[in-house]
């Protein structure tokens, strides 16, 4: 068993990586169909492999795996080793990546059939597969960051992936300009476990964390710092970039730019849970800290109430979504913060079924709307597409937490959690995720609504052209809606199943029975977690209690007020824009976190380039260095040219001299 | 008596009288070249008094060889000093300063 576990984990990992490479290398040469056939092939093995150690885990009593496969190089005393570390973290992840990656491959089918990029993209994905795998099995610090990267790279590759649309290449170099801001602290984060522990490995930085506890260091002249403190702030920048927190969050709206299966897969259920997998990964160095931890409550609770409240005015129906990503993110970082990391996992999982499901769905929508992704040129989709109705309506229940989907246990949690917290700033987070709750039923709802609901607010004309014989303007469509062919409906009902029930059969074990064991590390006294478990008699009684929480009143008033607003009252939000004028403009623009960082940062760094361009590379490099010694090679040789008469006399001359010189030289020496 | 330095000394002057006239003159190329036969004149000189003065007579014969080389030089010499005049018709040293370029 343990003998050829380790082929097994390298296969896990390498057959999306082969399919990408296969897929990507030899695009002109291979058919359309071989292109899907074999990344799905790969993924799909990956998805078996992975549940299959997931249920040696879970029901064989396999015990957690920390291994060295390949010994990269070392420098002095340090190894760089990669290894993987499959305990039951990260097989859970390594699960919900790969099977989520895999409906997403599916759908894809149906979803980019028409797209001259076709083979590109399923490289790509396969690609991000295996980079995510990587990030999740890492051992190391070193492998973790590797794969941080990789997923970045991609996700930077597959949001610019029509690359002839300037807004999506600038989008592209927005996620990966702004997730360097990040990078940045991870990157300093790590340097500083490299140096106060000597070492990169999980199990030994882990072993040592204890003998850190104790260290300060001198951030500037007096102010003086406990070591896992900043240790652990700078590895959360790196979350906060990754996973879309405050104030770092302005890409992920942006990056909707790119496929949507993509959004839903790199832009929802995966990539940016990394920064809450990594810091439920690096428990024993955030529990060290208090100070870090608050932080990472308070801005998750500060992204989950306010980014929710941008949602509410959006019109993109990606965009939406993609605010309300931001804020269940938002949520996943303030049960980390409350030290609650099973909860944040759990909502992490939960919220990749759900929302990788709405991702899907909208997609689905924008398909039969002919990628047209205004919900104000929706509405009254229901009776067109049951299938994608149904499965949206799912997953919409589940992300406003309405009793027995996914994100009902999932959340509850959470905000109970954060409830019998006692680390500063408990209260305001506590505030924050219970309104969000509000906030998320309205914006949900409305998207719901908007889309499917109501009044049809398309025009189908039915002489237009197909395929753009005719363009059309935005709202009118060639045909009446269709429902989406069956590669696209099917991921939709097998994630809407997941959505309805993961919730409901995981909720015992994962939070309450010690599913996790060692692999997360919780602090004595930190323990809210075994404060709920009293509190807990099963997933049944906790729905019937939930009937007298504020949550679940606060989602279903939500709701309602979506409701009046949307469908009883369509006309109303226009009035209320006008009257709450500034507030509505506020949350249009964002809370100007854009116009901001144009204003400051951009402009400063355009200031700084225009000043390094100018001054540095025009005067320095191309004046004083190439000019300047092609100038001054010129000046001199000027001088010699002097001496080059062209008469024989003035040769002879010097001649002469040069023998006199040496000889004189000869005898006087 | 007649010493080594005397025919050294006048060696020495129908050298420096060639040179002077290799570097002052700037009108004619067989004043040149008539100024590089006396600076082999001069050399040739000290080979005959350093061998009349150390008795050995190798020195002398050098000097025949180094006159009959002279002469095929001087004769190469006028020839291309005519076919210089023929191509720029001039033998004026300051106008033959092609090598500049």
């Amino acid at each position: 068993m343990s003998a050829f576990l380790p082929m097994l984990l390298v296969a896990i990992v390498l057959a999306p990586l082969t399919a990408a490479i296969i897929v990507g290398c030899g695009m002109r040469f291979i058919p359309r169909r071989a292109a899907h056939v074999l990344t799905i092939l790969a993924v799909a093995l990956s998805t078996a492999l992975s549940a299959w150690v997931l249920w040696q885990m879970v029901f064989a009593g396999m015990g957690s795996y920390d291994i060295n496969l390949y010994d990269w190089g070392s420098i002095g005393n340090i190894q760089f080793n990669i290894g993987f570390m499959i305990d039951r973290l990260s097989v859970l992840m390594m699960t919900v990546v790969s099977f989520v990656s895999l409906m997403v491959h599916i759908y894809t089918i149906g979803y980019m059939a028409e797209d001259p990029g076709y083979k590109r993209f399923f490289s790509y994905i396969s690609l991000f597969t295996f980079s995510m795998l990587i990030l999740v099995m890492a051992n190391n610090f070193l492998l973790l960051f590797i794969g941080w990267e990789l997923v970045g790279l991609v996700s930077y590759l597959l949001i610019g992936f029509w690359y002839t649309r300037p807004t999506a290449i600038r989008a592209g170099l927005k996620a990966f300009i702004v997730n360097r801001v990040g990078d940045f602290g991870f990157i300093l984060g790590i340097a500083l476990v490299l140096a106060y522990s000597g070492s990169l490995d999980y199990s030994q930085v882990f072993a040592h964390a204890s003998a850190l506890a104790g260290q300060h260091l001198e951030l500037f002249s007096g102010l003086v710092w406990s070591v896992p403190t900043v240790i652990c702030i700078l590895l959360f920048v790196g979350a906060v970039g990754k996973s879309a927190q405050v104030p770092l969050h302005v890409w992920l709206p942006d990056s909707m730019e790119g496929p949507t299966p993509i959004s839903a897969l790199i832009h929802a259920a995966t990539m940016v849970t990394a920064g809450i997998f990594m810091v439920a990964r690096l428990s024993p160095l955030f529990e060290l800290s208090d100070t870090a931890l608050s932080m990472v409550m308070i801005v998750g609770a500060i992204t989950a109430l306010f980014l929710g409240l941008v949602g509410i005015v959006q019109n993109d129906i990606k965009r939406v979504i993609a605010y309300s990503t931001i804020s269940q993110l938002g949520y996943m970082a303030t049960a980390l913060g409350a030290s609650a990391y099973a909860a944040g996992i759990f909502h992490l999982m939960t919220h990749a079924f759900f929302k990788a499901l709405l991702f899907l769905g909208s997609g689905s929508v924008i398909m039969a709307m002919h990628h047209d992704q205004d919900m104000r040129n929706m509405g009254g989709l229901r009776k067109y597409m049951p299938i994608t109705y149904f499965t949206f309506l799912a997953g919409s229940l589940a992300l406003i937490a309405f009793p027995g989907f996914a994100g009902f246990f999932s959340k509850d949690t959470i905000i109970d959690a954060v409830h019998d917290s006692q680390r500063t700033g408990a209260v305001f987070a506590y505030w924050c995720v219970l309104l969000g709750t509000f906030v998320t039923g309205l914006y949900t709802f409305r998207c719901v609504f908007m889309t499917f609901h109501g009044k049809e607010r398309f025009v189908v004309e039915h002489d237009a052209g197909h395929d753009g014989r005719k363009e059309l303007a935005p709202g009118h469509l060639p045909h009446a809606p269709r429902e989406s062919p069956w590669v696209v409906t099917v991921p939709l009902i097998l994630l809407g199943i997941a959505s309805v029930v993961i919730g409901w059969l995981t909720i015992q074990p994962l939070l309450y029975g010690d599913f996790f064991g060692t692999s997360i590390y919780v602090a004595p006294g930190h323990h809210v977690m075994q404060k709920l478990a009293e509190e807990f008699h099963g997933a049944g009684a906790m729905m019937v209690a939930s009937v007298t929480t504020p949550t679940l009143w606060l989602a279903l008033a939500g709701l309602g007020v979506a409701w009046f607003f949307y469908v009883f009252k369509p006309a109303w939000p226009a009035v209320l824009a006008r009257w709450f004028r500034p507030l509505y403009l506020l949350l249009l623009h964002k809370f100007y976190f854009d116009e901001a960082y144009a204003l400051f940062v951009e402009a400063g760094s355009r200031a700084l380039g225009r000043m390094l361009w100018i001054g540095g590379d025009g005067a320095v490099i191309d004046g004083v260095l190439v000019d300047g010694s092609a100038r001054a090679v010129g000046w001199f040789s000027r001088i010699l040219r002097r001496g080059q008469t062209g008469y024989l006399y003035h040769y002879a001359f010097v001649m002469i001299i040069g023998l006199c010189v040496l000889l004189g030289w000869l005898l006087l020496r | 008596m007649i010493t080594l330095f005397d025919f050294l000394a006048l060696s020495g002057a129908l050298f420096a009288i060639g040179l002077a006239g290799v570097f002052l003159n700037r009108k004619n190329v067989i004043l040149l070249l008539m100024c590089v036969e006396l600076l082999l004149l001069a050399a040739n000189f000290n080979f005959i008094a350093f061998a009349r003065f150390l008795n050995d007579i190798s020195g002398q014969v050098f000097v025949f060889f180094i006159l009959t080389v002279a002469a095929a030089e001087a004769s190469i010499g006028l020839a291309i000093v005519v076919v210089l005049f023929r191509n720029r018709s001039s033998i004026n040293v300051d106008d033959i300063d092609s090598l500049k370029h």
